[in-house]
């Protein structure tokens, strides 16, 4: 187990290093530089200005020079704002993280309860009507749920403020976020549930007296949620990071808005920044969803 | 005569399906007395593993006991509240299976799977129930039962898997064992072996047994009592003696055609032509007439009763009844 985690992490470092690489050229190779836009800039302030953040210097340098304040913490700062990229990244993370984090936990435990519910109530109205829901919800793409969301709470019945500087509602942009993983987790649950209680051990447990309810709670659903557990992962990393889409309609200032103005605005440094900081956010998501899916299902082995 | 502790009667059982109601079990009886074997057999969908499951209502959701009774020392169990019904499982009559490879649930051990039984059952608390499961394990000759207790069913072989689901289904030395072609999934040397300790703990514990399989050889050496199964139907009941030694019914006749005979002979095999009965659409008169080199013309049009041939040994076959018709007629003239 502890060799497999090294491994595993050994190999998550090599990974990033590698994204960042692949970041840092391509980033350049496109047309445009922070400062070009920059129409009242002159030629020589342009040329100071580029000298300040090592844009003058030939690219392989500037990339060492990048990985080695990397090293020590330090992200450089915005070019369009000048504000320390850390600690940007670290703010707008916890907006993210917070909205994505209930997200992701009303995703889960909504998705896993009615996946079982379809599953347990196999062709009655009320597996009919999850199924409808959740396909419903996988086809409607979040800007459109998000505008809607907006138009009939904030709009129509008036029940939430459009914006509050003060007082953000996450309600809302919690629901946009969370509507597509609940459906998907749901139809994942139910699918690997119906699979599960046809499987031989459901028999034997049963056949053994053990009451319907823990036949279900204690025998079926630990097997049912393997596959889940592999969804979830990866499903956390994406939804943590903020879904840009909505964190844009609802105004929110979290890590993925930061990565899309990051981009249009040419800052070299917001863009590796976020990028590196997505980069080990999915990497060690995954690597925990893999031990959680291995302490689940002893089966598994790490090799 | 020792007791009856379970008598089925005219059981019936179907399972609704897309393609319609599949009548799975048409109005099987038998009994089974206190302490003995009976034998189950019949060719693969005959029926078997659903009488056994429709005795402990482990059939699967669109499965139903449409008819009958299983009487269980004379109480009807199919009319026992759902908690009657647990209180029955695990405890009066336990099952093994089939597949050990796949009866135990995969993310839990050994031990938890086998104290879960013992808890359920019995009130010992947690660590004399842990005891207990290490006593079973020894029981049923499963070396190093500490460590077992830890391991997961992955880690153990079919055998040793075999091995705990009967220590599981012995938690708490039930009345009745169901045993569904417990070796049936195992190497030869380990089938063996599996059924030796099977009869060693009916010896030791007093319970019965029923063996389904489709093995003749199996029922042979372990069986007092068999019933021959075709189409979900019986259509031989008797000692093992009766049915080894005076077959009454074509399909038994054919059955021992076809495997090598007992005492080891080298014979020609007939395998029995034809091929099995649809149960969507059960045919009007006797279910194996199809395929019967004898049959009759009333046995396409009606179903065979079934007819006593001598004590304790009953077969429903129209040549039977031809047969005693004839020497009654033989007589009388
Ligand atoms: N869940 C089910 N749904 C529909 N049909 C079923 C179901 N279970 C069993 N059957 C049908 O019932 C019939 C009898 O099956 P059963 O499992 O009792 O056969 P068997 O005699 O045990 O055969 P085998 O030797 O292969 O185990 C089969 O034809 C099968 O198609
Ligand atoms: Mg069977």
């Amino acid at each position: 187990m502890a060799r497999y985690v090294c491994k595993r992490v050994l190999l998550a470092i090599v990974t990033v290093f590698i994204i960042t690489l692949i970041t840092f050229f391509t980033m350049n190779a496109i047309p445009g530089g922070p400062f070009n836009s920059e129409k009242a800039s002159s030629p020589q302030v342009r040329a100071a200005l580029e000298k300040r953040y090592n844009l003058d210097k030939p690219l392989p340098e500037q990339y060492i020079l990048y990985m080695g304040g990397l090293f020590q913490g330090d992200m450089g700062i915005s070019t369009k704002t000048g504000r320390d990229i850390r600690q940007t990244i670290t703010e707008s993370f916890k907006v993210s993280a917070k909205i994505g984090g209930l997200a992701a936990l009303l995703a889960t435990i909504v998705g896993v309860i009615m996946g079982s519910i379809a599953a347990l109530r196999r062709n009655t109205v009320i597996d009919r009507l999850i199924v409808f829901f959740s396909t419903l919800s996988t086809a409607v793409p979040s800007f459109v749920l998000a505008t809607l969301l907006l138009y009939f709470f904030c709009i129509r019945l008036d029940w939430i403020s459009v914006w509050d500087t003060e007082n953000q509602n996450i309600i809302l942009p919690v629901i946009a976020l969370a509507l597509y993983p609940t459906a998907y987790i749901t139809r994942l649950t139910k699918t690997s549930m119906l699979d599960v209680l046809n499987q031989d051990y459901i028999r034997t447990a049963r056949a053994k007296g053990v009451a319907r309810p823990k036949v279900i709670f204690k025998h079926a659903l630990r097997n049912a949620l393997i596959p889940v557990i592999t969804y979830v992962g990866p499903m956390l990393a994406y939804i943590l990071t903020g879904s840009m889409v909505v964190e844009s309609i609802f105004t929110i200032g979290g890590l993925g808005s930061k990565f899309v103005t990051g981009i249009t605005n040419r800052d070299y440094p917001m863009i590796m920044g976020t990028t590196i900081f997505l980069a080990v956010l999915m990497v060690t998501m995954n690597l925990i969803s893999d031990i959680v899916y291995k302490i689940v299902d002893p089966r598994i082995t790490f090799d | 005569m020792s007791e009856k502790i379970l008598d089925v009667r005219n059981l019936h059982t179907s399972f609704r399906t897309d393609a319609g109601e599949v009548r799975a079990v048409n109005g099987v009886s038998f009994n089974l007395e206190e302490g003995k074997s009976l034998g189950i057999v019949g060719e693969s969908g005959s029926g078997k593993s659903v009488t056994a499951y429709s005795i402990l209502q482990i059939l699967t959701g669109n499965g139903r006991v449409t008819g009958g009774e299983i009487l269980f020392r004379g109480e009807d169990i199919l009319k026992y509240t759902p908690q009657q019904m647990r209180q029955f499982r695990g405890k009066k009559c336990s099952i093994i299976f089939q597949d050990p490879m796949t009866s135990l649930n995969p993310t839990f051990t050994i031990g938890n799977q086998l104290m879960e039984a013992i808890l359920l059952h019995t009130d010992r608390t947690k660590k004399e129930a842990r005891d207990r499961a290490e006593e079973l394990l020894t029981l049923v000759g499963v070396n190093e039962p500490k460590r077992r207790l830890k391991q997961y069913p992955h880690e153990l072989s079919g055998g040793m898997r075999q091995r705990i689901m009967i220590a599981m289904a012995l938690s708490s030395e039930p009345d009745i064992l169901i045993a569904d072609e417990p070796t049936t999934a195992l190497d030869v040397t380990i089938q063996a072996q599996i059924l030796e300790l099977m009869q060693e703990l009916q010896k030791k514990i007093g319970m019965a047994i029923i063996m389904v399989t489709h093995d003749l050889g199996v029922i042979a050496e372990m069986c007092d009592e068999i019933i021959v199964m075709y189409g979900g139907r019986v259509c031989e009941r008797g000692s093992a003696d009766d049915i080894f030694y005076g077959p009454a019914h074509e399909y038994t006749k054919g059955l021992l055609r076809s495997i090598p005979s007992v005492n080891g002979q080298k014979e020609k095999l007939i395998p029995i032509a034809g091929t099995p009965i649809n149960l969507l659409n059960m045919p009007k008169g006797c279910a194996f007439c199809s395929r019967c080199d004898n049959a009759l013309k009333i046995c396409l049009e009606e179903v065979p009763e079934e007819e006593l041939v001598s004590p304790g040994h009953y077969a429903s076959c129209w040549l039977n009844v031809k047969k005693r018709m004839e020497g009654s007629g033989e007589a009388a003239s």
